[in-house]
């Protein structure tokens, strides 16, 4: 099972929407995935800010944490924070210290997202109950994933939901299970890419953000992926102004996409995406297996 | 006789508003109906995509469905006939046993999975594993299939109008196939045949179920069949185990 909802605006009034309009779609994919939800949210650029989004781990406290990286790392580090989940916008100046500052501490945080742009909450629980928690449906963005996890491969964890996120502005959500997850993740610790959990899910991410730092597009990083994972998976990848799709080629994991002129949405289920305004003239089709489909601004 | 939402339109139409009333008591109200007299007509409207919309239905009825339906919609279809005035998602008419679906959209993959008879017509396009495992039912698309469709299928009988996807008829046992577009690619043990005139007649009639009656030639169609290379083991293939 899994849920996947995505969610692409190509027009820009409809921005300030797209948490609303992604949330509901989620909504109806609570039952393919209850046991904990995430969603990455490209909102805008903060000019000389990195976003970085943690989880807390345990009872550590936030405020104390935040306090401590003013004064170690840059003092116009800001915090906001909901429950367990924070965003920190760094300096860009001092992003790769900071980011170096959270892995040493993994007792205390975890790092699930980076970028300009992008920012990424996810937790245990209920998806509409996550989605509320983060008030996603506040949210303005030019583009949003999310996902309903069923777990299979790995542990109900917070920081185990989807999306990952392996490189700033990259982020990936996955419908199906990746055989070789194990052998690849220390290929890719190798080569530099840091994959920070367990989850086979986050090794497709972190292949594709190899591929892209080589120079490689979304598009052909996404065809390369077809030769090198093994197993089934529906993907649906973030970039700073762009959506991706991916199906293995036996397209195990259902996919269907819409499109009008204001939005491309993708989502497990058509009842995903009735909510969507426009979509009874929608131009709605199921992505071809092993054919890789992408948006940018 | 159950207390459910519902109100009689012209002709004795009930309707089901599934924004009012629930599938499972639409399921239970068809469920409890005659199996052996005609029983009024059913519309159901103000679908969100639902899941197993008209399942598992034995009655001779005709049942209108206004709206995009979810997975196996119509599943295990027995006498009905049911026309589905959108899209299917997947498995719609997954294991008909008689009867017939007439989906006026596009239909998602595994359309009329181990069909074991009756008639699914499809529109528009259907996807993925079109007729897999296929035991006896007919399916007509007037669109294109997907990949790997009427893979291991037993019985019955596949006419598409357009083309298909990958690997069609992949360890096809007795089912027939008659395709008028492009085959993308056979699957393994599946062969384009010769069409002689029982082939054709039989194409007839299932054009003439599907309301193509003397529209559409049956000359344009290629039939696709087993080569019946794989049925039994080859003791010639004895290092390959």
């Amino acid at each position: 099972m899994c849920g996947i909802a995505g969610l692409f605006i190509k027009n820009k009034a409809m921005d300030a929407q797209m948490g609303a309009m992604l949330t509901q779609m989620t909504s109806t994919l609570c039952g393919r995935g209850p046991d904990s939800a995430g969603f990455a949210i490209y909102t805008e650029d903060d000019p000389g800010f990195t976003k970085l989004s943690v989880i807390a781990q345990g009872d550590a406290d936030l405020d104390g944490l935040h306090e401590q990286m003013c004064q170690e790392i840059d003092p116009a580090i800001q915090k906001s924070a909901t429950g367990n989940n924070a965003v920190f916008r760094v300096p860009d100046a001092h992003a790769a210290q900071a980011i170096e500052w959270i892995d040493a501490r993994p007792a205390k945080l975890a790092l699930i997202g980076q970028g300009k742009r992008l920012e990424m909450y996810k937790d245990v629980g209920y998806p509409d109950d996550v989605a509320q928690r983060f008030s996603i449906a506040q949210m303005r963005g030019t583009h949003g994933i999310a996902h309903t996890r069923m777990a299979t491969e790995s542990a109900v964890t917070p920081e185990g939901a989807h999306p990952f996120s392996t490189a700033n502005d990259q982020c990936l959500v996955h419908n199906g299970s990746i055989s070789n997850h194990a052998s690849m993740r220390r290929a890719l610790r190798k080569a530099g890419i840091k994959v920070r959990t367990e989850n086979d899910s986050e090794v497709a991410a972190g292949y594709l953000s190899q591929q892209m730092h080589e120079g490689k597009s979304l598009g052909d990083a996404l065809d390369s992926s077809l030769d090198v994972l093994d197993g089934f998976f529906t993907f649906v990848v973030g970039t700073e102004n762009g959506f991706g799709v991916l199906r293995d080629p036996i397209a195990c994991k259902p996919a269907v996409m819409a499109e009008t002129d204001d939005y491309v949405a993708f989502a497990s289920e058509y009842k995903s995406l009735t909510c969507l305004p426009g979509i009874e003239n929608a131009r709605v089709w199921e992505p071809n297996p092993a054919h890789s489909y992408f948006w940018e601004h | 006789m159950m207390t459910i939402q519902t109100h009689k339109a012209a002709k004795n139409e009930t309707v089901f508003d599934l924004s009012q009333t629930s599938v499972r008591d639409l399921n239970a109200f068809l469920h409890q109906l005659p199996d052996d007299i005609p029983c009024d007509p059913v519309r159901v409207t103000h679908l969100t995509g639902d899941h197993s919309v008209v399942a598992g239905v034995d009655a001779d009825l005709d049942v209108q469905v206004d709206g995009h339906v979810g997975y196996f919609c119509g599943g295990m279809l027995r006498q009905a006939r049911l026309t589905i005035n959108g899209n299917a998602g997947q498995g719609v008419g997954s294991n008909i046993e008689t009867g017939r679906i007439h989906v006026r959209g596009d239909a998602s993959q595994s359309a009329g999975a181990t069909g074991r008879g009756g008639l699914l017509v499809i529109e528009g396009n259907a996807s993925a594993r079109c007729g897999i495992s296929l035991k006896g039912a007919d399916i007509v698309v007037k669109g294109n299939i997907g990949h790997l469709s009427a893979f291991m299928a037993q019985s019955g009988r596949l006419v598409v109008f357009g083309d298909t996807g990958d690997s069609l008829g992949d360890s096809l046992y007795e089912a027939h196939i008659y395709v008028r577009g492009s085959v993308t690619s056979l699957g393994a043990d599946c062969i384009a045949k010769e069409m002689r005139d029982e082939h054709r007649k039989e194409l007839a009639d299932l054009l003439e179920a599907a309301g193509e009656a003397g529209r559409i030639d049956v000359n344009d169609f290629t039939r696709y069949g087993s080569a019946r290379q794989l049925y039994n083991f080859k003791v010639d293939n004895i290092g390959a185990y």
